[in-house]
C-alpha cells in the first residue's frame, strides 16, 4: 500500500476555475451528463494481439489504454534481479504522443511515467501468484492511447484483462477507480475536466471480492470526515468496474470456446 | 448501468486547443409535470393544472423564458404570481455566464417549492439534445435548442396525459427577440414577448410596472437615433473585447467606480490590483453612465487635462434634463490637479434594487417619473408607473434596467412598496435594505436547531468541562444589555501571583457547524445595533438567555485563564471549556460604585479592584507601545416608551470600568490569536489593521498646521504622542476634534485567514500589536464563533470539520464578515441620523458647533453635543451664486465675509431645524447664527442665550 502526500502547486488557481465551471449542477448532473455515482462507459477487448502472451484494450469514456503481457519467462536482462522463491513483475507505462490535446513527445523514462510504472508493479506483484514461478519474470507493458482522466485506473483494468488473457494465475481481479470530492460532493470516476478543477481525488485499486485495497493514492488534502465518503464511493466504483470486466472475460472465454469447439 | 449513448462534443479553447468531451444522453430525465402519466417521477414540480388568468393564453400552460427574458425580467419572474415555469438548462447556463446575481436569484426561485420552477436538463435528454450545425452562431443555436425543447414539451404533455379528461397543458415560450419569436411561431409554437404576456395577465395588473424597460433586440441602434429627442448625451461604451485588449496593453485601467457622496459629478475609480491607486473622474461625459460600485475601464487623460476635486458639495437638485454643468474645475489650481481619467466602458454593472422615493411630478397623469434613491451616490432613475399617485409619499424599491446614451438618467422599473415616508418602521426597513442587512425573522429550520426549553446543565456536560461555579465571576456591561458575552474573575494565589480569568459565552456548544442555524449566522455575520432595535445574529433564546452570562445563573463558558504577576506580566495562559455562575451582572456605573465604595469588601468587589489595578498597567503598556486612542462621539437616545420616538439624547460617557473590561478583552483576544496561529498556521481567522498610506494623513497635518501644531504620522507611536501633545488651553475641544479627524484617516480593520497573507501583514496598527483576533463576543459576531471552534480543536475539546481548515472557504467567509461588519457600522450610523432627524422634528434648536472642514461652497460643522455633522451651504449649489458674501481661500482653507473669517476648528453657533419644505427627502438643516454675517446668518431664537441647556427642556412638545 502506498500513501503519499505532496503539496499541490495548482491550488492557487482553484478559485478561478471553480467559478468558471459548474462541476455538478443543482439537478445532480455532471458536465458530461453523468450523475455523481456513475462510471463512464467501459468497453473492453481481450486478445487483441497474437504475438504477446496476453493482451487487452480498454476504453473508459475517452481514456483508452492498451496492455500487453509477456511471460512468465526466464529473466533476461540483469540476472541480479532473479528471485529464487517467486517471479519478478516488470511493468512499463507509457503515453502515446497523440494521447493528449497537444502532441508531445514523451520519453519513457520521465519521472511521472516511472512513478506510474512503479505503482503498477506494486499493484500486480500483490495480486499475481508469483510464488508459482520462481526464478522467472513477467512483463506488463501498458500504453495510454488517449488520456481523459483516470489514466492509472485504465492501465490497471487493461493490465488485469491482459494478465487473465495470458493465463497467469491471480488471487483475484484487480480493479481501479478514482473518486473525487468536488463542490462538497463525492464524484465517481472523474474525467480530465473534473480532475483539473483542482479538488482532491483519490485513486483506489482493489481486489473486489475480498475488498482488499491494493493501492490508495491521493495528492492533496482532504478532511478526514470526507475521506470515508469518498473511499466508500471509490470502493463501489471498483466493484462496478469488476462487474463489467468479469462480463467481458466470460464473454471472451465463451466466444473462444465456441470457436475452438466449432473448429 | 448507463442507458445512454456516447456523443463527442468538440469545442475550441483558447483558439488552438481542441477539447474533446464526452456528452452522455440519458433517458431518465423526467419532464417534471404532474399532468404527465409517463414519467416515473417522485414529486413533480410543475402543477397538473396551472392557474393564471391571462387573456392571451386562456388555457392551462407552463412558461419557458429565454435567456434575455430571465436576465432582464427577473423581477417579474420572481413575483409570486408567476409560477409553473420551465427553466431550460441551456438558459440557466447562459444566465450563469452573463450575470452571477441573476443566476443566484434564478436558483432561489427553483429552490422555492411554492414557485414551481422546474429546471429541465435538456442538453442531456435523449430527445431534446440538438447538435450544433456547421457555421451556426451560438445565439441561433441556443434559440434552436429552446425551440426543440419547447416542441418536445408540447408533444410530450399532449401524448402522455395522466388523466384523459383534464385540459391539455401547453407550453408558452417567452422571448423578446422578434426574429426568434417569428421563427417559433412559424414552427407552430406559442411565443409571446414578456410585455404581451404580462399585460394580458388580468389578475395581476401591478406586474406591468415591474417590467424592465429595455427591449433588447427590439430597438436597434438606428431606433435610438431616430427617436424624437435624437440627442446623444454620452460617449459610446467600447465593446468588451476592445476593453480587454486595452486593459491588457495598459491603455485602459480596470477599477471599481466609487461615486462621491458630496458631489454627484465626481467620482474615484479604485484601480484593481493596485489598491493605493485611484483615478479621479469629473463631469457627466467622463463619468459616462457609471453607477456606484460598477467595475469600469478608465482611460487616463493627458496630464494637462488633469483636474482637481472641487471642494464643493453638490447634489443633483433639479429634475430637468439639461446637461449644463456647474463650473467645477478651477483650472488655475493646476498644482492641485490629481490623476484624472474618463470612463470608456463598463466591464460589470453592480446594480442592485435601490430604496428611495418618487419625485413629485408636475403633470398628474404622467406615467414617466423620476425616482430619488436614498443613497446619495446613486443617480436618479427614470421609471414608468401608472400608480404614481398612490406611490407619492411612499418609500419604494426600484431596479435599474439600463442607461441609454440619449438619456440623462438611467431607466428602471418599480419593484415594490415599503411604506410611508417618515414612518419609523418604514425608514428602518429602508435602512436595513440599503445596507443589505438580512433582517427577516429566523426560519423554522433555524429555530429547529435551538435547544429545547427549559434548558439545564446535565451530568454529562459537567463531566467534560471544568467546574468554575465557585469562582467570584462577575460581568460588567452597558445598562440594558441582555446579550452578556463576557465575564471576569480575579483571585490572589498563595505564591504571590494572581489568577485572572476571562469567561466567554460558549456559543459554539449550541451552534454546530453546517446546521441551518450556523449557516444563517454565518450569512448575517454580526448583530446589527440600531438605535431602537437589535437585529440578532442568532435567535433570541440563545442571544439573551441560554448563552448570555446572566447573573446568578449557571452557564457554559469558554474560559481563558492567566497566571500573572502583580505587575501584569503573564506567567502562564490556559484555555478550557467550563461551567460558571456569574455572581453579579453589573453596569459600568455599578461596578465603578463598588470599586469606589470603601465599605464593601466582598470577593467580587475585591476582584474588581484587583482587575482595575491590573488594567491600568496593561493600558499604560499598550499606549507606550503606540496604541492609538481615537475619538468618535457616540450618542444614546432616550426613547419614549409608548411612541418609541426619541425624546432625549446623551453622549455616551466613558468610565474607568469601561476601559477595565476592554483591556482584558484585548488581552484575551491577543492570547487566543497567538494560540490558534501556532496550531493552525494556514487557517486561523485573525484581524488586521493596516497602516494607512501617508497621503491619508494630509488632511490631519493640514488641520494641525492651521493652529500651529505639528503632527507626526510616521508610526502609530509618533502619531499617538503628537496627538497627546496637541492641546491648546484656550480651546479645550481642539484635541478631541483632531482625534476625530485622525479617526477618519484610518484604514478599515479586516478579518483574514492567516494562510492568505505574509506574516508581516498580520499587524494591527490601531492597537499596536503584531497579532489580533476576535474571541470575546461570539453572541454578536460570527468571526468569534470560528475562533472559538479553532481554539476548541486546538485544546482537544471539540472535533474539527472540513470547512474550518479550508483556507479558501475561510477567506471567503472573512470577506463576507468584513462586508457585513462595514454595513452594520453604516446602518448603525444611518440609524443615529434617522433618530436625530426625528428628534429635531418640529423644533428649532441652537447649539454650539465646530468647523470641521471648509469647502468651496460650504463648511462642515460638527455639533459635539449631538455627535453629528452638518453642512452649511454658503453659496447656492451651482457655485455661481453672487448672493453669498463669502469668499473662499483655498490655500488656507477659509471662508471670509467682511471681517468674519471661518476656519477649521472655529467655534460657531448654529440653528438646527428639520427641513420640511421638501417632504420627500427630509433632512436636517443647519444655519449659521454666530458669528453674525449680515445677510447670511439667521437671528438667534428667543432662548438663544441659554445655549448650554439641554434642548429637551427648551422645547416641550
Amino acid at each position: 500500500m502506498c500513501h503519499k502526500i505532496r503539496h499541490p502547486r495548482y491550488w492557487l488557481i482553484v478559485p478561478f476555475k471553480m467559478a468558471g465551471l459548474e462541476i455538478i449542477s443543482d439537478q445532480g448532473y455532471r458536465i458530461d451528463g453523468r450523475r455523481s455515482s456513475e462510471l463512464r462507459k467501459v468497453c473492453a477487448r481481450m486478445g487483441v494481439f497474437t504475438q504477446a502472451d496476453g493482451s487487452a484494450y480498454i476504453e473508459q469514456g475517452n481514456t483508452k489504454a492498451l496492455a500487453t503481457v509477456y511471460g512468465p519467462h526466464e529473466v533476461r536482462k540483469g540476472r541480479g534481479k532473479i528471485q529464487h522463491d517467486r517471479a519478478v513483475v516488470n511493468c512499463q507505462f507509457s503515453m502515446a504522443t497523440f494521447s493528449t490535446g497537444e502532441r508531445k513527445s514523451r520519453p519513457k523514462g520521465d519521472r511521472r511515467s516511472q512513478e506510474m510504472s512503479m505503482h503498477l508493479r506494486q499493484t500486480f506483484e500483490a495480486v499475481i501468484v508469483t510464488e508459482l514461478f520462481p526464478r522467472s519474470q513477467i512483463d506488463i507493458y501498458v500504453q495510454i492511447l488517449q488520456a481523459d482522466g483516470g489514466n492509472y485506473c485504465a492501465c490497471v483494468n487493461a493490465a488485469t484483462l491482459a494478465v487473465i488473457d495470458a493465463g497467469i494465475p491471480m488471487k483475484d481481479y484487480v480493479c481501479a477507480c478514482t473518486a473525487g470530492f468536488i463542490q462538497d460532493s463525492p464524484l465517481l470516476d472523474i474525467s480530465y475536466v473534473e480532475e483539473s478543477a483542482g479538488a482532491p481525488f483519490l485513486t483506489v485499486a482493489m481486489m473486489p471480492k475480498s475488498e482488499q485495497i491494493v493501492l490508495l493514492e491521493m495528492n492533496s488534502r482532504l478532511h478526514a470526515d470526507n475521506m470515508e465518503k469518498v473511499l466508500d464511493l471509490a470502493t463501489q466504483g471498483c466493484k462496478d468496474v469488476f462487474a463489467v470486466l468479469d462480463r467481458h472475460v466470460r464473454d471472451h472465454v465463451s466466444e473462444s470456446h465456441a470457436l475452438m469447439t466449432a473448429s | 448501468m448507463l442507458k445512454s449513448k456516447t456523443f463527442v462534443k468538440k469545442t475550441r479553447k483558447g483558439g488552438v486547443l481542441k477539447v474533446v468531451r464526452e456528452h452522455y444522453l440519458r433517458d431518465d430525465i423526467w419532464c417534471g409535470s404532474a399532468a404527465c402519466g409517463e414519467c416515473p417521477q417522485d414529486k413533480p414540480v410543475l402543477e397538473a393544472e396551472p392557474e393564471i388568468d391571462s387573456s392571451l393564453c386562456g388555457f392551462p400552460h407552463y412558461l419557458i423564458p429565454d435567456t434575455n427574458v430571465v436576465l432582464h425580467q427577473m423581477d417579474v419572474l420572481a413575483d409570486s404570481a408567476i409560477r409553473n415555469v420551465i427553466v431550460l438548462q441551456t438558459v440557466q447556463q447562459e444566465v450563469r455566464h452573463r450575470s452571477g446575481t441573476t443566476y443566484q436569484r434564478l436558483r432561489d426561485q427553483s429552490n422555492n417549492p411554492d414557485k414551481n420552477f422546474y429546471v429541465f436538463t435538456n442538453e442531456h435528454h435523449r430527445e431534446t439534445y440538438t447538435e450544433r450545425e456547421q457555421g451556426e452562431s451560438s445565439n441561433d443555436y441556443n434559440d434552436r435548442v429552446i425551440h426543440v425543447a419547447t416542441r418536445w414539451y408540447n408533444k410530450h404533455l399532449q401524448e402522455n396525459r395522466k388523466d384523459g379528461d383534464a385540459p391539455k397543458v401547453k407550453v408558452v415560450l417567452l422571448t423578446n427577440d422578434r426574429e426568434n419569436r417569428e421563427k417559433a411561431q412559424k414552427e407552430g409554437l406559442l411565443a409571446y414577448t414578456v410585455h404581451q404576456y404580462v399585460k394580458s395577465l388580468s389578475g395581476n395588473p401591478e406586474l406591468v410596472d415591474r417590467l424592465a424597460q429595455v427591449d433588447m433586440g427590439e430597438s436597434t441602434d438606428s431606433d435610438i437615433k431616430n427617436e424624437s429627442t435624437g440627442r446623444v448625451l454620452f460617449p459610446e461604451h467600447l465593446p468588451l473585447s476592445q476593453l480587454q485588449t486595452g486593459i491588457k496593453s495598459g491603455r485602459f485601467l480596470q477599477g471599481s467606480f466609487m461615486a462621491s457622496r458630496e458631489n454627484y459629478l465626481e467620482a474615484n475609480v479604485l484601480v484593481h490590483g493596485d489598491e493605493s491607486r485611484s483615478i479621479f473622474i469629473q463631469g457627466h461625459a467622463h463619468l459616462n453612465r457609471s453607477v456606484n460600485e460598477d467595475v469600469v475601464a478608465v482611460e487616463m487623460l493627458p496630464e494637462d487635462q488633469w483636474k482637481c476635486p472641487s471642494s464643493m458639495v453638490l447634489q443633483d437638485k433639479d429634475g430637468d434634463e439639461e446637461t449644463s454643468e456647474p463650473d467645477l474645475g478651477s483650472p488655475k489650481a493646476r498644482s492641485n490637479a490629481i490623476p484624472s481619467g474618463r470612463v470608456v466602458g463598463v466591464i460589470k454593472r453592480n446594480w442592485r434594487p435601490y430604496c428611495g422615493v418618487l419625485q413629485p411630478s408636475g403633470i398628474k397623469e404622467a406615467t414617466r417619473h423620476l425616482f430619488m434613491p436614498a443613497e446619495r451616490k446613486i443617480p436618479k432613475i427614470r421609471i414608468e408607473t401608472r400608480q404614481a399617485e398612490t406611490l407619492q409619499g411612499q418609500r419604494i424599491v426600484v431596479s435599474i434596467d439600463g442607461w441609454p446614451r440619449n438619456s440623462r438618467y438611467p431607466k428602471g422599473h418599480f419593484v415594490r412598496k415599503l411604506g410611508e415616508v417618515g414612518d419609523k418602521d418604514t425608514e428602518n426597513e429602508v435602512l436595513l435594505l440599503e445596507h443589505d442587512v438580512p433582517h427577516q425573522p429566523f426560519s423554522q429550520a433555524v429555530l429547529n436547531c435551538l435547544p429545547s426549553t427549559p434548558w439545564g446543565i446535565t451530568k454529562e456536560d459537567l463531566a467534560c468541562r471544568e467546574d468554575l461555579r465557585d469562582l467570584p465571576i462577575c460581568s460588567v456591561d452597558p445598562p440594558g444589555c441582555t446579550d452578556i458575552d463576557d465575564a471576569l474573575h480575579y483571585l490572589e494565589k498563595p505564591n504571590g501571583n494572581v489568577e485572572v480569568g476571562v469567561h466567554i459565552a460558549d456559543v459554539t456548544h449550541f451552534i454546530r457547524p453546517n446546521t441551518p442555524l450556523d449557516q444563517e449566522a454565518a450569512n448575517r455575520g454580526n448583530t446589527v445595533y440600531l438605535c431602537d432595535k437589535r437585529i440578532d445574529m442568532v435567535p433570541e433564546l440563545l442571544s439573551s438567555n441560554i448563552c448570555s452570562l446572566r447573573g446568578k445563573e449557571e452557564r457554559f463558558a469558554f474560559s481563558c485563564i492567566w497566571e500573572m504577576t502583580k505587575d501584569a506580566e503573564i506567567v502562564a495562559t490556559r484555555f478550557c471549556k467550563s461551567v460558571i455562575c456569574s455572581k453579579a451582572a453589573m453596569t459600568y456605573a455599578e461596578a465603578q460604585m463598588r470599586i469606589d465604595d470603601k465599605n464593601r469588601n466582598d470577593a467580587v468587589t475585591f476582584g474588581l479592584r484587583g482587575l482595575n489595578a491590573l488594567a491600568k498597567i496593561l493600558k499604560k503598556r499598550r499606549i507606550d507601545a503606540g496604541a492609538l486612542t481615537l475619538a468618535s462621539i457616540e450618542v444614546r437616545f432616550h426613547v419614549d416608551s409608548e411612541t418609541h420616538d426619541p425624546i432625549d439624547l446623551e453622549t455616551k460617557e466613558l468610565r474607568e470600568t469601561n476601559s477595565m473590561v476592554e483591556e482584558f478583552m484585548l488581552l484575551a483576544n491577543i492570547s487566543v490569536a497567538k494560540k490558534i496561529l501556532s496550531d493552525f498556521p494556514s487557517c486561523a481567522m485573525l484581524r488586521r489593521h493596516p497602516q494607512p498610506p501617508p497621503s491619508n494623513y494630509d488632511i490631519l497635518i493640514k488641520a494641525g498646521k492651521s493652529k500651529g501644531v505639528d503632527i507626526e504620522t510616521d508610526t502609530s507611536k509618533s502619531l499617538a504622542v503628537s496627538l497627546d501633545q496637541a492641546t491648546i488651553p484656550s480651546e479645550p475641544y481642539f484635541n478631541t476634534l483632531l482625534r476625530i479627524i485622525s479617526t477618519r484617516c484610518m484604514m478599515q480593520a479586516l478579518y483574514f485567514c492567516s494562510g492568505t497573507l505574509p506574516e508581516s501583514d498580520f499587524f494591527h496598527y490601531g492597537l499596536a500589536t503584531p497579532i489580533y483576533t476576535h474571541f470575546t463576543s461570539p453572541i454578536r459576531r460570527y468571526s468569534d464563533i470560528i475562533v472559538h471552534r479553532l481554539l476548541a480543536v486546538s485544546i482537544n475539546a471539540d472535533k474539527s470539520f472540513p470547512d474550518l481548515l479550508d483556507k479558501y472557504k475561510s477567506q471567503a467567509l472573512c470577506n463576507n464578515l468584513n462586508f457585513r461588519h462595514k454595513m452594520a457600522q453604516y446602518a448603525g450610523r444611518a440609524s443615529v441620523e434617522l433618530h436625530t432627524q426625528l428628534f429635531f422634528k418640529n423644533k428649532v434648536t441652537e447649539e454650539e458647533g465646530f468647523v470641521l472642514f471648509v469647502r468651496k461652497n460650504a463648511v462642515q460643522v460638527l455639533i459635539p453635543k449631538f455627535g453629528f455633522e452638518g453642512t452649511i451651504f454658503l453659496k447656492s449649489q451651482d457655485g455661481r451664486g453672487v448672493d453669498s458674501p463669502f469668499v473662499f481661500n483655498e490655500e488656507e482653507s477659509s471662508q471670509t465675509a467682511g471681517d468674519v473669517k471661518l476656519r477649521m476648528f472655529d467655534r460657531v453657533v448654529v440653528q438646527i431645524t428639520v427641513e420640511t419644505s421638501h417632504i420627500q427627502h427630509q433632512k436636517l438643516r443647519i444655519r449659521l447664527v454666530k458669528p453674525e454675517v449680515p445677510g447670511f446668518s439667521v437671528p438667534p431664537v428667543a432662548t438663544s442665550d441659554k445655549i448650554s441647556e439641554p434642548p429637551v427642556k427648551k422645547v416641550k412638545t
